[in-house]
C-alpha cells in the first residue's frame, strides 16, 4: 500500500464517517413534529408535486387510531396507534420505508387517563427520536422509550406520577429531542409542567411548572447560532419561553400570550409566535433575551401551525384558507381557499407547500409572492388529522386506517 | 426410522430442562416504578428473552405482583420472545397458553395478551374459548364475547334472539353493546333498566349553593367537608342552605344540578349519598362531569379536579376505592364557574360504582339485571 492509497482510504473513510455523523445524513430522516428542525422544511428534498394515483407508492394498514404524524429514521418509518374501547392500547409501529412492510411492533397498556374529544385519541403526539431511540409519547402521558428494534429502553407513566395533569379533551402537544434531552409539555387546567428526561435512562433532569391551562401546542426548537445556545420555545396562553434544554432554566419569556393549538415555528434565527396574530420575534445574540420586530395582527392560523419558506410566512385559518405575509413586514400578501378544513400541519419543500384536509385531500400549491397556485390534487377518502414527514423525496401521511407513501414514480 | 425420530423427539423433550425462569429477572421488572431502574430492567429482559419460549408462562404470572410499569416491561419481554419464534416459524405452547387464558385466577392483562398472541397463530380459538368467558374479570373478553351472542341474535328468531341478548346483556360493561341490546330488547317489549345495568347512584342528598365566584370557592372548605348533619342550616352564598333530597330517572344517572335545582353561576354544591357494601372490597367510582370536583368516601378525600368544561362523559374518571363493609359515606363537591359560552352550562355529575371490569357493583341486598 503505498502513500496515496494510504491517504485515499482515509480519506475516504473520514467521508464516510462524516456522512454518517453530519447534519446532511440526517437530511433524509424527519424526526419529529414538523420535521427534524421542527420548521415544517424538508431541506434538500424533492418531494413529489404531481399528485395522482400513481404517486402512491404503498399503503399499510394500521392497528390503530392516531393523530400522531409518521416520523422518519434511517430506513423505518415510525407510527404510533392507539386502540381499544377505551383507546388504552398503545402501539408503536416500525415499517420498511421503501415497501411498507411492517418490520416490528410493539404494544403496552396505558398507564395514565385516556379519556379523549372523539375526534381526538391517545395516540395525538407525534412520536420523535435521536437517531438511536424512539421516543413515543400519548395523550395518557405515556412516555415511552425503545430502541429502533423495538427493545424497550424505559418507560415513564408520566399519567401516574402527576395524575392531575390531564385534559378531558385528550392531550396532543409532541416532544422535541434536543442533545441528551426529550422535552415534553404536559399541561392542562388542573396541573402543568414540562419536563426534560435524559434520553439514556428515562430519569428527571428538571421539572418546570407551567400555566394551569389546557395547551395542546408542542415545543420548538431554535437551533444555536454564534454565542446563542440551542433552546426549546415553550408556548402556552402565557405566552413564550425559551428554556435550557439541559438544565430547563428559562432564559426569556414573552409574556403577551399566545395560542394554546397552532405551535411556535422558527426561521433563519426568527421566532413565529401564533401570538395577536403571528408575533415576530427576533432573540439576541447571546440568546439570553429577545426583541418583538413586528405582528402580523390578522393572522389567524387555525389548527395548524404556521411555517415560513422563501421570506414568506404561511398559515391555514379555520375555514381552510391559505394566507401568505411577508415574514419581513408582516403584510398579507394573499389568499388562497383550499377545500376542507385542516388539522395537518402542511410540509414545505422544493418552492412547494403539501397539505392534507380532514377529508384526506392532498393539495400542491406552488407559492410565490404574488399568488398560489394548486398544482394538484390527491383524494386519499380517509379522514386525515396528523402531519406529514417527508424523506427520501417522499411524503409519508396516516389517517387511523392506514399509511401511505406517495413518491414521484417516474 | 420414523420410530426412531419419535423417540428422539420424546426423549429431547424429556431431556430438556424444565421451564426455569429466570425469577430474579421477573421480579425486577414487577417492581419497576418511578423513574429508576431501566438499567436492571434492561438487563433483566436480556436474561429473560435469552432464556426463550421457556419464559413466556412465567413472564404472565408475573402480572400478578407488577406494577403497572412492570407489567408493561414484562409485557415487553413476552412480545420480544413470541415476536422471535413467530420469524423463526416456531409455534407458542397453545395448550399451556389456553390453561392460562381460562384461569380466571390469573391477572386479566396477562390472560388478554396471552390469547392476542394464540389468536395470530390458531384463528379458531376464538370460537373455543371465547364464548366462555362472557362474564370475564377483562372487558375485552366480556366484548368479544358479547359480539358473538349479538350477532347470533341478529341472525335467530325472535325467541331465541331475545334469550340470546338478556345473556348477552348479562356480560356487556361497553355502552354501545349496552345501546344495542338495550334497543333489541326494548323493540322485544323488554325494557332494560340501564340505571341498574351499569350502577349508577340514583338518588341523593344536595345542599347549596355555596359561593365559588371567580372559582375561588374550589380551595374553600365549607362546613359539610368537616361533618355531614343532614338537620343542620348553613349560610349558604344566596341565604340560608339546608340538606334536600333529589334523585334522577336518567339512565346514566345524570342528576343535573342546572335542571333539577338551578343553575347557579360562580356557585358549588355538595352532594351525599351512601352506598351499602357486603364486604370490605376495592372497587371503582366511575365518575362523570363537566365541572370541577372533589370526592371523599367514608370522610377521606380519594381524588379531586380543578377542570371546568371539558366535555363530560360516562367514566370520565375512574377512581380506585375501599369499601367497607356495611354502609360507606360518600361526599361529592360539584363546583360551577361564570363561564358564558353555551357548551359551559352544564352543572352536573353522574357516578357508578363497578369491578374494574366495569361490571356494575350493586349495593347490598340488590341483584344484578
Amino acid at each position: 500500500m503505498n502513500k496515496q492509497t494510504t491517504t485515499n482510504t482515509i480519506f475516504g473513510g473520514l467521508l464516510c464517517l462524516a456522512a454518517i455523523t453530519s447534519p446532511c445524513s440526517q437530511a433524509a430522516d424527519w424526526r419529529q413534529f414538523r420535521g427534524t428542525s421542527t420548521d415544517s422544511i424538508a431541506i434538500g428534498e424533492t418531494l413529489p408535486t404531481e399528485l395522482s394515483g400513481d404517486a402512491i407508492a404503498w399503503q399499510s394498514e394500521l392497528p390503530g387510531r392516531g393523530l400522531s404524524g409518521p416520523i422518519i429514521v434511517g430506513d423505518q418509518v415510525i407510527v404510533t396507534a392507539s386502540s381499544g374501547y377505551y383507546d388504552n392500547r398503545l402501539h408503536i409501529i416500525s415499517m420498511d420505508v421503501a415497501t411498507g412492510e411492517q418490520g416490528w411492533e410493539r404494544q403496552f397498556q396505558a398507564t395514565g387517563r385516556t379519556v379523549a374529544h372523539p375526534k381526538m385519541c391517545v395516540a395525538t403526539p407525534t412520536p420523535a427520536t435521536d437517531g438511536e431511540r424512539i421516543y413515543a409519547f400519548y395523550s395518557s402521558n405515556d412516555l415511552i422509550c425503545t430502541d429502533l428494534d423495538g427493545n424497550l429502553q424505559w418507560y415513564r407513566g408520566l399519567g401516574a406520577e402527576f395524575p392531575n395533569a390531564s385534559n378531558s379533551l385528550g392531550m396532543s402537544s409532541s416532544p422535541v429531542v434536543i442533545d441528551s434531552t426529550v422535552i415534553a409539555q404536559v399541561e392542562s387546567d388542573a396541573e402543568s409542567f414540562a419536563i426534560g428526561v435524559d434520553i439514556l435512562s428515562g430519569e428527571t433532569k428538571w421539572k418546570l411548572d407551567r400555566p394551569r391551562k389546557a395547551n395542546w401546542s408542542s415545543p420548538a426548537i431554535l437551533p444555536s447560532k454564534g454565542n446563542r445556545p440551542t433552546v426549546a420555545l415553550l408556548q402556552s396562553s402565557a405566552g413564550l419561553s425559551a428554556v435550557d434544554p439541559e438544565t430547563g432554566a428559562e432564559l426569556w419569556t414573552f409574556a403577551d400570550g399566545a395560542s394554546t393549538i397552532p405551535s411556535t415555528t422558527v426561521s433563519d434565527g426568527k421566532i413565529i409566535v401564533p401570538s395577536n396574530g403571528l408575533t415576530i420575534l427576533q432573540p439576541s445574540e447571546d440568546g439570553t433575551s429577545f426583541e418583538s420586530v413586528r405582528n402580523a395582527k390578522g393572522a389567524r392560523p387555525g389548527t395548524p401551525s404556521p411555517l415560513v419558506m422563501n421570506g414568506l410566512m404561511f398559515y391555514v385559518n379555520r375555514s381552510g384558507v391559505l394566507s401568505a405575509a411577508s415574514l419581513e413586514t408582516g403584510k398579507r400578501l394573499w389568499q388562497l381557499r383550499l377545500h376542507g378544513k385542516f388539522s395537518s400541519t402542511p410540509v414545505a419543500s422544493n418552492g412547494h407547500l403539501f397539505f392534507f384536509s380532514e377529508k384526506g385531500m392532498a393539495t400542491v400549491v406552488h407559492p410565490t409572492e404574488e399568488g398560489g397556485e394548486v398544482v394538484s390534487q390527491l383524494d386519499l377518502t380517509e379522514t386525515i388529522l396528523c402531519s406529514p414527514a417527508a424523506a427520501d423525496n417522499a411524503l409519508y401521511i396516516r389517517s387511523d386506517g392506514h399509511l401511505w407513501k406517495l413518491a414521484d414514480r417516474k | 426410522m420414523s420410530r426412531i425420530l419419535f423417540t428422539v423427539v420424546v426423549t429431547g423433550s424429556c431431556l430438556m430442562p424444565a421451564a426455569r425462569a429466570d425469577k430474579s429477572a421477573i421480579e425486577t421488572l414487577q417492581s419497576i416504578h418511578g423513574t429508576t431502574g431501566s438499567d436492571s430492567a434492561r438487563e433483566s429482559v436480556t436474561r429473560i428473552v435469552s432464556g426463550g419460549i421457556s419464559n413466556l408462562i412465567p413472564l404472565l404470572n408475573g402480572f400478578e405482583e407488577a406494577t403497572p410499569l412492570g407489567s408493561n416491561w414484562l409485557r415487553s419481554a413476552f412480545e420480544t420472545i413470541a415476536a422471535q419464534e413467530s420469524q423463526e416459524d416456531r409455534l407458542l405452547p397453545a395448550d399451556d397458553l389456553a390453561t392460562f387464558i381460562l384461569d380466571t385466577t390469573n391477572a386479566p392483562a396477562a390472560r388478554r395478551l396471552a390469547y392476542e398472541w394464540l389468536l395470530k397463530q390458531d384463528a379458531d380459538v376464538e370460537q373455543k374459548l371465547i364464548p366462555g368467558l362472557l362474564e370475564d374479570p377483562h372487558p375485552d373478553f366480556r366484548r368479544d364475547a358479547v359480539a358473538l351472542l349479538i350477532e347470533q341474535a341478529e341472525e335467530s328468531d325472535d325467541a331465541a334472539g331475545h334469550q340470546l341478548y338478556r345473556k348477552a346483556l348479562k356480560g356487556a360493561v361497553h355502552d354501545d353493546q349496552v345501546k344495542t341490546i338495550a334497543a333489541a330488547l326494548e323493540a322485544a317489549g323488554d325494557p332494560v333498566d340501564l340505571q341498574k345495568h351499569f350502577g349508577f347512584l340514583p338518588d341523593w342528598k344536595v345542599i347549596g349553593p355555596f359561593d365559588n365566584k371567580d372559582m375561588k370557592g374550589y380551595a374553600v372548605a365549607y362546613p359539610p367537608e368537616s361533618s355531614i348533619d343532614l338537620n343542620t342550616t348553613y349560610d349558604g352564598q344566596l341565604g340560608k342552605v339546608s340538606w334536600e333530597d333529589i334523585s334522577t330517572d336518567d339512565g346514566y344517572g345524570i342528576v343535573s344540578i342546572a335542571e333539577q335545582i338551578e343553575n347557579y353561576k360562580g356557585s358549588l354544591m355538595y352532594a351525599m349519598t351512601t352506598f351499602r357494601s357486603a364486604t370490605d372490597r376495592d372497587v371503582e367510582f366511575r365518575l362523570g362531569t363537566p365541572n370541577a370536583w372533589k370526592l371523599w368516601v367514608n370522610g377521606e378525600m380519594v381524588f379531586e379536579r380543578e377542570e371546568y368544561h371539558r366535555s363530560t362523559r360516562m367514566d370520565q374518571y375512574r377512581i380506585p376505592v375501599s369499601l367497607v363493609s356495611g354502609d360507606n359515606t360518600i361526599l361529592l363537591k360539584v363546583c360551577q364557574n361564570e363561564q358564558e359560552e353555551s357548551w359551559a352550562q352544564d352543572y352536573q355529575y353522574q357516578l357508578r360504582v363497578s369491578d374494574s371490569s366495569g361490571a356494575a357493583i350493586l349495593p347490598a341486598g340488590e341483584n344484578n339485571e
